[in-house]
């Protein structure tokens, strides 16, 4: 068998542009071209078995494109996702694509919208069962249906009500059931806890981390939150602008971030335990993806930008063990900041 | 202490409903002192906007104040009728909304909506009114203010229009600013620039702040004291540095342990089970009571005021004197 030999997921220059042109006549009165969104442009990675990639960066980075593409709700423009070494863009249309469904499951942001509001929870969360001929008889469906109810921490008898009678974390506990009912490996999760309240976000992120422990699921987990992926990641990619500028082991990214932009979220986020430290000042904002700027296409936004990075797109190469795109680095003149106590007074030296 | 700028007494806020009255807020009491900025911290539904917008006078019907009482430098400004509101909002107490866009009229340039709201209040000529447009949006680190103010809200991105509503909120010279999630639609790298920005244009204007938000982390790095609300009431207020680190009532504890932390690692988070209880069914005495891992008899009947526990003041009989010998 080769299953234990290539990662899980393997995604390979995958990229996705929208056509955002304005209609036909408009473009020929006024002389417009066409025009695309390159929202995801040139993405590689690997998710190992049992283990979780989370995908961070700020709104209309891609990361979103790049959950879809992988479950293929999209089509790639161009690249390869292939999973357990399949090629999913053949494999869905094949004789076994029904087989390779079955294996990933999606769950999305907003528990109020992805819920049907007329089904009752047993036959949203029974949907995939029947979708899929797992379990054909109504009895068996039912003793499955609570069996999943209940590894979410929701009793079996919640399956009669019906969406508006649970709280959004309960909701998003239903989409997670679902998510389950195909017993699948791989779980894509875009943003599952960012319309939640703290208290439970954390209920539903030990939910999810229990759940990876006791049936070994792979997950990708979207956020732009980088203290929750601190938590649940084992890896972490960074995007910008649709492409990725940095893939390192949680450890090193948030001990040793390299990439520019790294270091500016990693600076933005507020910091509880540091009662009274001030933040870097973060300058500019993301750029618009239409006319995203040469280069590296950060460069606008970085203090370490010189002529080459204006005009030279960096490629993703593996620097002392971390996958990055930055010329600074790969020539020398940045190095990887190590987070220390000793840091964080200097940045607030800075401020005053 | 100095005197209060802001004293928010006993207030509650109802709802008449065809199914009864829902109590939003009930018995909200704290000071704000001039130049302080107190972050008002808690989950969805909790209640701290409803605080934000009865202390602003825009409290959407059929909302009504019910009871308590709030003044500003002494003087009561709940009851007042509309058209003295309309002039202590905007001169005295400045407001900034979560989303930039909708509280920007979008036909309007920039500078004829700070112009309009310098000279409702301020007696100054369009001239002058202009100028201080400009000062301000400059103050505000937008580039080219001078050009940008005859732009239209739209050709700001979102960063930038928070700025202007920022500018908009002091244009008047208000000694408090009303602040509801200034920050929640906007990303993180820009969010750290308007709260830095936010908390340098107050202390330079010398206004007061109360900061509406659900981030902690905004809290910790902006306040000067915290209060923590929950199901309508004020669980715990207290200096940010002894809430965050020592927090006196279960409520916070269990919100605190729930942030994922970014300088240690942890394998579960500490879970509150349950959530917030919904307005028709606040449990009787304390309203945290059937989440609390703490709650006893005298929780479930009696209802504890805000009680002093170390630093902080915490509504919970943990921390009743006669409990505490007791125990």
């Amino acid at each position: 068998m080769s299953t234990n030999v290539h990662p899980l997921v393997e995604v390979q220059d995958l990229a996705k542009s929208f056509d955002v042109s304005a209609p036909w006549l408009n473009r020929v009165v006024e002389r417009k071209p066409r025009q695309f969104v390159h929202a995801v442009d040139g993405v590689s990675f690997t998710i190992e078995r049992g283990k979780t990639l989370a995908l961070v960066g700020e709104s209309g980075c891609g990361k979103s494109t790049v959950a879809r593409l992988l479950v293929g709700l999209y089509e790639p423009t161009a690249g390869h996702v292939r999973f357990d070494g399949i090629d999913i863009a053949r494999g869905f249309k094949g004789a076994n694509g029904a087989a390779l469904r079955r294996r990933m499951q999606m769950i999305f942001q907003d528990p109020y919208a992805s819920l049907n509001p007329r089904w009752k929870v047993l036959d949203i969360v029974a949907e995939p069962l029947i979708e899929h001929r797992l379990i054909d008889d109504t009895a068996g469906r039912r003793a499955r249906v609570g069996e999943l109810l209940q590894s979410v921490g929701l009793a079996a008898t919640d399956m009669e009500k019906l969406p508006h009678q649970f709280s959004g974390g309960q909701r998003q506990r239903i989409s997670i059931a679902r998510a389950l009912a195909t017993q699948p490996e791989f779980l894509v999760c875009d943003e599952p806890t960012s319309a939640l309240d703290v208290s439970v976000q954390a209920q539903v992120l030990n939910i999810m981390k229990d759940l990876q422990r006791r049936q070994g699921l792979t997950y990708l987990f979207i956020s732009h939150n980088l203290a929750v992926v601190r938590h649940v990641s084992d890896q972490v990619g960074v995007m910008y602008l649709g492409r990725l500028v940095e893939v390192a082991d949680k450890s090193e990214l948030f001990g040793r971030p390299s990439h520019p932009y790294t270091r500016m979220l990693l600076d933005a986020i507020p910091d509880i335990g540091m009662s009274g430290r001030a933040r870097t000042p973060v300058q500019g904002e993301v750029p618009n993806p239409l006319s995203p700027p040469s280069g590296c296409s950060f460069h606008p936004r970085c203090p370490h930008a010189n002529a080459r990075c204006k005009a030279e797109r960096p490629a993703l190469l593996t620097i002392g063990g971390v996958k990055i795109a930055c010329h600074a680095i790969e020539e020398g003149r940045l190095q990887p900041e190590p987070r220390s106590a000793a840091r964080q007074e200097v940045l607030a030296a800075e401020q005053l | 202490m100095t005197q209060a700028l802001l004293s928010v007494s006993h207030l509650r806020v109802e709802f008449p409903t065809r199914h009864g009255t829902l109590v939003a807020l009930d018995d909200i009491s704290f000071d704000i002192a001039p130049g302080e900025i107190l972050g008002v911290v808690g989950e969805s539904g909790a209640g701290k906007s409803l605080t934000g917008a009865s202390i602003i006078g825009l409290l959407d019907p059929p909302g009504r104040i019910a009871g308590g009482e709030i003044r500003f430098e002494g003087r009561r400004i709940d009851n007042l009728p509309y058209e003295e509101m309309r002039r202590v909002r905007g001169r005295s107490i400045g407001a900034i909304f979560q989303d930039p866009l909708t509280s920007l009229n979008p036909l309007y340039t920039v500078g004829q909506q700070l112009v309009e709201t310098i000279r409702t209040h301020l007696p100054m000529s369009e001239a002058d009114a202009k100028q201080r447009a400009i000062r301000l949006l400059e103050e505000t680190g937008i580039q080219a203010a001078g050009q940008r103010i005859d732009h239209y809200p739209h050709q700001f991105s979102g960063g930038m229009r928070q700025r202007v509503v920022i500018a908009l909120a002091l244009a008047a010279g208000p000694k408090l600013v009303v602040a509801d999630e200034p920050t929640t639609a906007l990303d993180v790298s820009v969010q750290a620039q308007i709260i830095a920005l936010l908390r340098r244009m107050c202390r330079e204007h010398g206004a007061a702040v109360m900061l509406v938000t659900h981030d902690m982390g905004v809290i910790a790095e902006t306040c000067d004291r915290v209060a923590v609300m929950y199901a309508g009431r004020i669980a715990e207020i207290g200096p940010v540095h002894d809430v965050i680190h020592a927090p006196a009532h279960p409520y916070t504890v269990g919100l605190m342990g729930s942030i994922p932390a970014m300088d240690h690692d942890r394998e579960r988070l500490l879970q509150i089970d349950g959530s917030m209880p919904r307005l028709n069914a606040i449990p009787p005495g304390c309203a945290f009571n059937p989440r609390c891992p703490h709650a006893f008899a005298r929780c479930r009947v009696e209802r504890p005021d805000l009680l002093d526990a170390g630093a902080t003041r915490a509504a919970c009989w943990l921390h009743d004197k006669q409990e505490r010998a007791a125990a």
